[in-house]
This record gives structure tokens, sequence and C-alpha cells, in this order.
């Protein structure tokens, strides 16, 4: 019964994203209208790096004679049928070129949100029960200073550190070069690369969640159903992650949601610090080269996977907390 | 003055803002008069390439690898972190807030639109968009702050929205409204004086995230080439990090001490303005 409702629900919910996605197209396209020169200059990249059968070709192939209405409605047919267009400097279609990088991305964002989320938890959690102590102080002030430090320097830093000088860590990539490893071996090679490029990630993304857990924790700690969990003689132990961290819980899942789209942007700096092959490390790429088709491509893809996790959180909180009501 | 005295009270005897406030101080001093206190011309090349941070009196940063003096890049690249951090802020302040005052007053259709567009604002990822309106209208001071701008507003706007929600609802709004004051009077004299505490704390904090937003753009190499700024030196220094490792931190830390003391003064503005909001 309850798993149809939620069934439904995400049948609405990709509904209402439709809008959504349709007005990220027509951003893009607005985008492309600011930019100097006419499209096919900037879907070509550089001027004049294009031959000129190239551009005719994007002109026709664009309709830039047609109206702007028409224009925009073409543009929308082909995001319809996922063409995003060519990549003139990598010679692929834009599509390809993201989908490949895709994966990396992703598991570098959706681990540093694990370890943000589990760090946050428990280090604001610690913080709360020790509220004005010494512990507490020693976090607050560490989450201060994460929250104000800029990620790709934090990087730099740790790469100085863990890679040139104490050569724990490698400094970059994804996977060793020499050597084809398989199945767990490589597994392991690339959790080894990915440990320090986490944990500049995560940083930021603990201290916020530390602030909000600490005072969330202490918000739940004053419940009646804490004092009576208290009452019946539960230890703090029991009481803690039962009672207490649960419901806590709610406002990071929100706020983990609301920072996926951070997170992608946050991965372009830190796959350029650590040359991280994915979307990031591509958006550099394609900054420095100015292939804006590439550029608007990957804002297109990067909002579209938005608002797909935005539904998956939203379906995890009836899993958190089984009183919600589908609505 | 009366009325201010228990606010500045509050301010000063919360330690970490006054440490902020100090260090904010210290910053725009040393923009200020950057010309004064080291090379007027941040990117001559006034000594030996790599000198060591303390290792010449001349040059207590050192200099980088074209033999540039640090110091100098330092409190150069304090005036444009600052000015971006400003004025981004202010443009956004400006567009959210009067997005969000007319979708909380107006409701209905007006608010609806509204909000459908700080959510697009939501959807798409903030940096990203960005980096795309810097590389569309190449890199300057103004397209910088402006595509700062362009991402921040949302978040302004929603939190006006929701305070003049509130406030809309109050006895005092009710009788402006009886009395036949017009919206526009409504707006500015009654509810966003009431809105302004929380406003303020966030348009606050908000210029702390402009200049991490400014050093990152310019770290991507989509910086002002004509002006010094501290994300640009970390990205320059990054050729030599494995030799050199103090040409990018020591541009890194003046980033970091400066977005702090914004924060610390931040919060301490929202403690001294909301006492019952306190930290516990």
């Amino acid at each position: 019964m309850r798993r149809s409702r939620i069934l439904a629900y995400a049948g609405r919910r990709l509904l209402q994203a439709v809008p959504l996605i349709l007005a990220v197209a027509v951003l893009n396209f607005l985008l492309l209208q600011i930019a100097p020169g006419d499209a096919a200059e900037v879907l070509a990249g550089e001027a004049g790096t294009a031959t000129p059968e190239y551009m005719a070709r994007l002109r026709e192939e664009f309709g830039l004679d047609q109206p702007m209405h028409v224009q925009l409605w073409n543009m929308l047919l082909r995001l319809l049928q996922l063409d995003l267009g060519h990549s003139f400097r990598h010679g692929v279609p834009v599509l390809e070129l993201i989908l490949d990088r895709l994966p990396a991305t992703l598991l570098l964002m959706l681990t540093t949100l694990g370890v943000s989320v589990l760090f946050g938890v428990l280090l604001g959690t610690l913080a709360a029960r020790g509220a004005n102590g010494v512990v507490d102080a020693i976090i607050s002030v560490g989450a201060m200073i994460a929250y104000a430090t800029p990620v790709f320097w934090i990087g730099l830093m740790m790469i100085v550190l863990f890679s040139v000088e104490l050569r724990w860590l490698p400094s970059g990539g994804m996977t060793t070069i020499t050597g084809d490893r398989e199945g767990l071996a490589l597994v392991a090679d690339i959790a080894w690369h990915m440990i320090l490029p986490v944990t500049t990630m995560s940083f930021f993304f603990i201290a916020i969640y530390c602030r909000i857990m600490r005072a969330s924790v202490l918000n739940v700690m004053e419940e009646d159903y804490v004092t009576t969990a208290r009452a019946k003689g539960l230890s703090e132990l029991a009481i803690l992650p039962r009672h207490t961290m649960r419901n806590a819980l709610l406002p990071i899942v929100t706020l983990a949601g609301l920072h996926l789209s951070t997170l992608l942007g946050g991965s372009v700096l830190i796959e350029t610090v650590f040359a991280w092959p994915g979307l990031g490390r591509l958006t550099f790429d394609a900054v420095f080269q100015r292939d804006l088709n590439l550029l608007l491509g990957i804002l297109f893809v990067c909002s579209v996977l938005v608002v797909l996790m935005n539904l998956l959180v939203d379906l995890l909180y009836f899993w958190i907390d089984p009183r919600i009501e589908v609505d | 003055m009366a009325e201010a005295d228990p606010f500045l009270k509050r301010f000063g005897r919360n330690r970490p803002a006054a440490i902020g406030a100090v260090l904010l101080l210290a910053v725009t001093a040393g923009g200020l008069l950057a010309p004064m206190l080291s090379a007027p011309d941040p990117w001559a090349m006034v000594a030996r390439p790599f000198l060591w941070p303390g290792s010449d009196p001349r040059f207590p940063l050192g200099t980088d690898m074209l033999g540039r003096d640090l110091l100098a890049g330092i409190l150069h690249g304090a005036r444009v972190s600052l000015l971006v951090g400003l004025i981004a802020t202010a443009a956004a302040a400006f567009v959210g807030i009067s997005i969000g005052a007319l979708a909380g007053y107006y409701g209905g259709r007006i608010d609806n639109l509204l909000m459908r567009l700080t959510e697009l604002f939501q959807i798409v990822p903030p940096f990203i968009l960005a980096v795309v309106l810097v590389v569309i209208l190449e890199p300057s001071v103004g397209t910088i702050i402006l595509a700062i701008a362009a991402i921040s507003w949302p978040q302004l706007a929603r939190l006006t929205r929701a305070e003049v929600l509130s406030i809309r609802e109050r006895e005092y709004v009710e009788a402006a409204v009886s009395v036949g004051m017009s919206d526009r009077r409504i707006i500015f004299r009654e509810i966003l004086p009431n809105a302004a505490p929380p406003l303020l704390v966030s348009t606050s904090l908000a210029v702390a995230t402009s200049i991490l937003l400014e050093s990152s753009l310019s770290f991507l190499g989509l910086g002002d080439p004509n002006v010094m700024s501290w994300g640009t030196m970390v990205g320059a220094g990054r050729e030599v990090l494995r030799s050199a490792w103090y040409v990018c931190a020591v541009p890194g830390v003046a980033i970091l001490v400066t977005v702090l003391a914004i924060n610390l003064v931040g919060e301490g503005l929202n403690d001294a303005l909301d006492p019952k909001r306190r930290r516990r």
C-alpha cells in the first residue's frame, strides 16, 4: 500500500521535473544568445579555428537565419533527442564525452557526500553531547575554519603534505598508470586514489553538517520522548542513536539534497587539483579551450542530474522517517 | 545612540566577532594602503625568484617563481577580493530582496513565477553556471561580479520571501493596510525594516561566499588578467607546488583569514541582533 503510493509519488515528481528541465534548456539557449558572435562561432569554439565548411554546416543545422522562436524550438527538439551537439575540440559528440566522464564524478561526489554526512553527524552529535565544553569548542572552531577555507587550496596543501613530503598517497589521477589491475585490486587502487580528493572535498560539508547536527541534536534532546527514554532508564548510548540521531538526521538529508548541485560545482575545483578524470576536469579543459558547446552540455546534464538526484533524496525521506505521509 | 548600545555591547562581548572585526579591518586597511605598504606594482619582478618567506627581511612573504613580491600580491589582491565580494553581494541583495519581497507580499501568480525562477537556479549547479557566464562574457572584474551576483541572489530571495510572508500576517501590517497605506510604503516602511536582521546576517555571510567564489574562478584561470587576485596567485603557484609550496600556501591563507573574519562578524551580528536564537 505504502510502497505503491510512494511509486505513484515518484511518477508525479518525474512529471513535475519536465518543465524544470525545459527551463534549463531555455536558460542554455539564452546563454548562447548573450555570447558574442553568432551561435555557430560560439559552438565551433574559438572563431577562426573551425573550417568554413564546418561553420556553414553549423549555421544551416541551427537555422540561424530563422526567427528566434524557431531556433529555440529547434534546440528544444534536439535536446529532447539528447543531442547536445558536437565538441569541435574533441571531435566527438558532447553527450558521449559527458557520459564517459560521469561515473568518475558520481563516484567522487557520492563518496564525499557519504563521508561528510557520516563525520558531520558524528562530530555534531559529539559536540552537542558536550555542549559548551572543551570538545564542543574544538569541534566548533574546527568547523568554522573548515567552512572558510577554499577547497582548491586545501587540496593543494594536502598534496604537499601527503604526496610530496610524506609520500603516503598519490597526488592525482584515478588509478596507478603502471600495471593493469583487475577486480579487487583495481577497486583498492581507485579507493587509494580517492582518499585525498574525498577528504579535501569533505571538509567544507562536514563543517556544515556538524553545525546543523549539533543544533538539531540539542533540540531533539529536549523532546518528551527522549526524557521518557531516560526515565525508563535507557543508557545514553541507547538513546542517542535510536531516539535522537534518527530524528536529528532529517535536516541533514534535506541539506544534502540541496548540496548535490554544490558538489557538482565543487568537483570542477577538486578534479582540477587532483587530475581526477571526471566531469569537473572536463569542465576545466572546456574552460581552458573555450569549448562553449561542451560547457553548455555539461551545465545541462548536471542540471538534469540534480533534478533526478533530488527525487531520490525525497524518496529517502520515507525510508528515514516512516511517519512522513505520502501525499 | 541609546538604542544601539545594547547591540554594540552584545557584539563586543562576543570575542570571536571582535576578532573577526579586527581581522577584517586589517585586511581592508592592507588593501587600501597596498601601494604604500609594498611595491606599487604587484606584477613587478623585484628580487631573486623563490625567496622563501622570512629569508629576506625586505620581502617578508618571499618571492614567487618570477621574483615578484608575494606581500605586494597579497595586499593588492585584498582589493579585488573585497571589491568583488562587496559589489557582487550588494547586487545579489538588491535583486534577491526585491524579488523575495514582491513574491512574499503579493503572493499568487507573481509568487509562483518568481519562486519557479529561484527553483531553476537551485537546479542549475551555481558554480558551473558562474564559470559558463564568465567564459561567455570574457573574464574581467565586471563579468566576475555579474556572474557571482547571478548565482547568489536566489538564496536571498527565498529568505526574504519567507520573512515577508510571516511579517505580512502581523497586526501592524494589517493596521497599515486598513488605514490605506500604499503597498510600496507598507513594503518599505513596515515589512522590510522588520525583516532586516536576518537579511543583514545572510547578506554579510554572502560576502564571504562571494570572495570564495571569486578566488575559485580566478584559480581556474577565469580571473581578470589585469588584476592581481589571490585565486590567480594560488593557480599560478601550482606549477611550482613540489619545490616551492609557499607560493600557493601564502595567498590561500589570505583567502582563509578574510573569509573567516567575515563569517565571524556575520555570526556576531546574528547573535547580537537576535538574542533569542543565540548559541546555547
